[in-house]
């Protein structure tokens, strides 16, 4: 059985018309699924659905992962501006229940294990772009998630500090092995990052085709140049133009 | 260039009160409809300490009143955030609140307050026009958190206490910032109009002293009144600004 599904799901926003579907997508667990679209394909709603933040119009959603199971990453870093760095990755254990030390040790491990030792007790306001999506990640990933969203965390960041959050979600899937859905509009990214890359259409978004993308992750140095990542960049590309040209 | 901004409306008042003087020496006006600044200082120097101790008592019924009114607002303010029904229910009283001017309920409030008692009457109308800056800054506040962080609240099953105390009453602190600091200087104002409706010999604050000095015709001493609360008024606003600021200053972390 798949870890979370969307069956035949569509979403209608009251006097906004469809944003999505009908779209039927299956994650197994342990997989990496890049979700690539064109702007307003309903890719964001799709995993809002997977995180059970929002419920379909129509079709069937099926999770198994339980309260606490499911984390989120957004675009933005999403952090509390208040809290330091340190509080704000313990934040989801407290409220789960895990009490003020042990939450306060696992925070800091979360934090260690994204690079940020030392930067404990700064404030997002301190912290550089890259560095607050870091935070970001530690948050998500401090409850041992068995399923990780990524609705387009890198898309506000340079290219460099992209390529090492990427490869870096990658060494950290290598350890806990959740299944990551991620949003991107970036062909390159959807490829390095996923096991398999799914096309969605212009909105409402439907299934347009998808990929598997083979090689070992971590990706090794050279990847990128490699001729089977440049044929699944070809492909992807190829679909997501017929897509969009309908 | 600083130093020239920082002079300039210095100069412009020092210019005034020279122009003042020069024209009531000239016309020989009357001293009690318009006394020169000269006289206007020697009064002030002469009741300084009576002048003080009144702009204390305002000051303290302002204080007083602004603490009351910040904890009933903040409280009604996280109820109704709970219940949004009861939201609906309270926004246009609220309102109702707002528009009407203190002059106009001041004589009932002393009333219900006894006529012993009439600082109470003073603090409670103080308490009705520090009021509803800082509920509606608290209602907005406890809306403006980030939808994001609210997503991630409802994907960790907060409760709704969690979420008011550890997502909405922490997002609301720069609306709660800057609602104190008006709901703090309409406290003085409310104070000082208070002391009007009250009237003579209730509560001899600051207002009670211009009354006082106008029912003498003792200019001079007025004016000189006038002056010390507008001094404190500055004052208490340049206070709550700096705090307003070192608030913001910790909230956002730099």
């Amino acid at each position: 059985m798949s870890l979370a599904s969307l069956e035949g799901v569509e979403v209608r926003y009251p006097g906004r018309g469809p944003a999505l579907g009908p779209f039927s997508l299956r994650v197994e667990a342990g997989e990496i699924v890049a979700l690539v679209g064109p702007s307003g394909c309903g890719k964001s709603t799709a995993l809002r659905l997977l995180a059970g933040l929002e419920s379909p119009t129509s079709g069937q959603v099926a999770r198994t992962p339980g309260r606490g199971e499911t984390s989120v990453v957004f675009q933005a870093p999403t952090l509390a501006p208040w809290l330091s760095a340190r509080a704000n990755v313990a934040l989801p254990l407290e409220l789960a229940g895990v009490k003020g030390r042990a939450a306060r040790s696992q925070a800091d491990a979360a934090l260690a294990r994204v690079g940020l030792s030392g930067a404990e007790r700064a404030r997002p306001a301190q912290l550089s772009g890259g560095m607050a999506m870091r935070v970001s990640l530690a948050r998500a990933l401090v409850t041992e998630p068995r399923l990780l969203l990524l609705d387009e965390p890198f898309a506000a960041l340079d290219e460099i500090t992209r390529r090492a959050l990427a490869d870096d979600v990658l060494k950290l899937w290598a350890d806990l092995q959740p299944a990551i859905v991620f949003v991107t509009h970036n062909v390159e990214e959807a490829v390095y990052m996923a096991t398999r890359v799914v096309v969605m259409t212009p909105g409402p978004g439907r299934t347009a085709g998808e990929a598997a993308v083979s090689g070992a992750i971590p990706r090794p140095a050279g990847f990128r140049t490699t001729a089977s990542f440049r044929a699944t960049v070809e492909r992807v590309s190829e679909l997501l133009a017929g897509a969009v040209a309908g | 260039m600083r130093w020239v901004q920082r002079l300039a409306p210095l100069a412009l008042t020092a210019l005034l009160l020279a122009a003042w003087e020069i024209a009531c020496r000239a016309t020989q006006v009357p001293a009690y409809f318009l006394p020169p600044p000269s006289a206007v200082a020697s009064a002030l120097a002469a009741n300084l300490p009576v002048l003080a101790a009144a702009a204390w008592r305002t000051l303290t019924v302002a204080f007083a009143a602004l603490v009351i009114a910040s904890l009933i607002a903040q409280a009604i303010a996280i109820l109704i955030g709970l219940n949004p029904l009861l939201e609906r229910a309270v926004r246009p009283l609220a309102s109702v609140l707002q528009v009407t001017p203190v002059v106009a309920i001041a004589p009932l409030v002393l009333i219900w307050a006894g006529i012993d008692h009439p600082e109470r009457a003073i603090v409670a109308l103080a308490v009705l026009v520090a009021f509803f800056p800082i509920f509606s800054g608290a209602v907005t506040g406890l809306h403006a958190a980030d939808p994001d962080l609210e997503r991630l609240f409802d994907l960790y099953g907060a409760s709704r206490w969690e979420r008011i105390l550890r997502l909405r009453l922490p997002s609301a602190v720069p609306f709660l910032l800057e609602g104190h600091k008006v709901g703090a200087g309409l406290a003085i104002i409310g104070a000082v109009v208070a002391e009007f409706g009250a009237g003579s010999g209730g509560v001899r604050g600051l207002a009670w002293q211009i009354l006082d000095a106008g029912n003498k015709l003792q200019t001079d001493r007025m004016i000189a009144a006038l002056t010390v609360l507008g001094v404190m008024g500055v004052a208490f606003h340049a206070a709550l600004d700096t705090l307003e600021r070192a608030g913001l200053r910790w909230w956002r972390g730099r």
